[in-house]
């Protein structure tokens, strides 16, 4: 029945969450922000995954890990947009084909 | 019924908007779906019963992340016709997409049923609710993972702001030893004037 809620209905939406963040890697090879973003799609999907299991199987743990990885992304946030400012003051640009300073 | 139907509009929403964040030409529209998109899974969050981590989820990625990305877009004067010429990567991220859902997918029909996880069905939580749980378990089994935690927001804080300080030269600052250390003989000179006799 579809309209029973399941395990399945939230991991096929972590899924095409997962895919929509990895393609929008790919698809913005020149903005940076947009690549960052995406890496928080995905964080938000696995999330997503980890508390539906611990619903699931009344188990909390997944819920105390999907917290650690909220703190985890808050941090990898922080962090990337620093470099980010860091490169933009440097360079005057974020695109990322450009970023080749340290190449030989 | 109703909680399905939440559930079905919560999930598509999530999807078109994390659609429109990774197509959107305006780094700032892509935010704001970026928001929705957090408030949105929230709302799953809320109808799989975690109502601590859904609240959590605003304060942290809507109250923080999203406005600390809005923030840095808003900041940095990009110049948007050049960051969106989509690049020759975008076959290469389709192929790669497609090979992790036919994966999903072959993973999904081949799950064979008699090795399935066992659902524990008693959701037996002695009358406590989601944060409670959440919070006797993370003080005593989890403590050392919490306070590796802290120290990840730690070491993260510090690197923003040691990253993105910088010390100009030409500005003037007040150098406190510099003034404590002075006295009269070196900074006071006195001089004899010798006047002139007028003709």
């Amino acid at each position: 029945m579809i309209f029973e809620i399941g395990i399945y209905h939230y991991t096929i939406l972590s899924a095409f969450l997962f895919f929509t963040g990895v393609f929008g890697i790919f698809l913005n090879r020149t903005n940076l922000i947009i690549i960052l973003m995406s890496l928080e799609l995905i964080l938000l999907s696995v999330s997503i995954n980890f508390i539906s299991f611990s619903v699931f199987l009344s188990d909390i743990t997944g819920q105390i890990f999907s917290l650690f990885i909220l703190t985890v992304a808050a941090g990898e946030a922080a962090i990337g947009l620093a470099i980010l400012v860091v490169y933009f003051r440097n360079s005057g640009n974020i695109n990322v084909n450009e970023i080749n300073k340290m190449r030989g | 019924m109703f909680a399905s139907i939440l559930f079905f509009l919560f999930s598509f929403l999530i999807l078109g908007s994390a659609l429109l964040v990774i197509t959107s030409k305006n780094p700032v529209n892509s935010v704001i779906f970026l928001i929705f998109s957090f408030f949105n899974a929230a709302g799953i969050f809320l109808i799989a019963g975690a109502e601590f981590l859904a609240l959590i989820m605003l304060i942290v990625y809507v109250g923080a992340v999203a406005v600390l990305f809005l923030f840095v877009v808003m900041m940095l004067d990009l110049n948007f016709e050049e960051l969106n010429k989509k690049t020759k990567f975008i076959r290469t991220g389709i192929v790669t997409a497609s090979i992790l859902i036919i994966e999903m997918l072959v993973l999904f029909f081949y799950y064979p049923e008699e090795q399935s996880f066992i659902i524990n069905q008693d959701n037996n939580t002695n009358g406590l609710t989601n944060t409670e749980i959440i919070g006797s378990k993370i003080y005593t089994e989890h403590f050392y993972h919490f306070q590796i935690a802290g120290l990840i927001l730690l070491v993260a804080m510090i690197g923003a702001i040691v990253l993105t300080l910088r010390h100009r030269d030409n500005v003037r600052r007040q150098d406190i030893p510099l003034q404590v250390s002075r006295d009269q003989e070196k900074n006071i000179e006195l001089k004899d004037i010798t006047f002139e006799e007028s003709e």
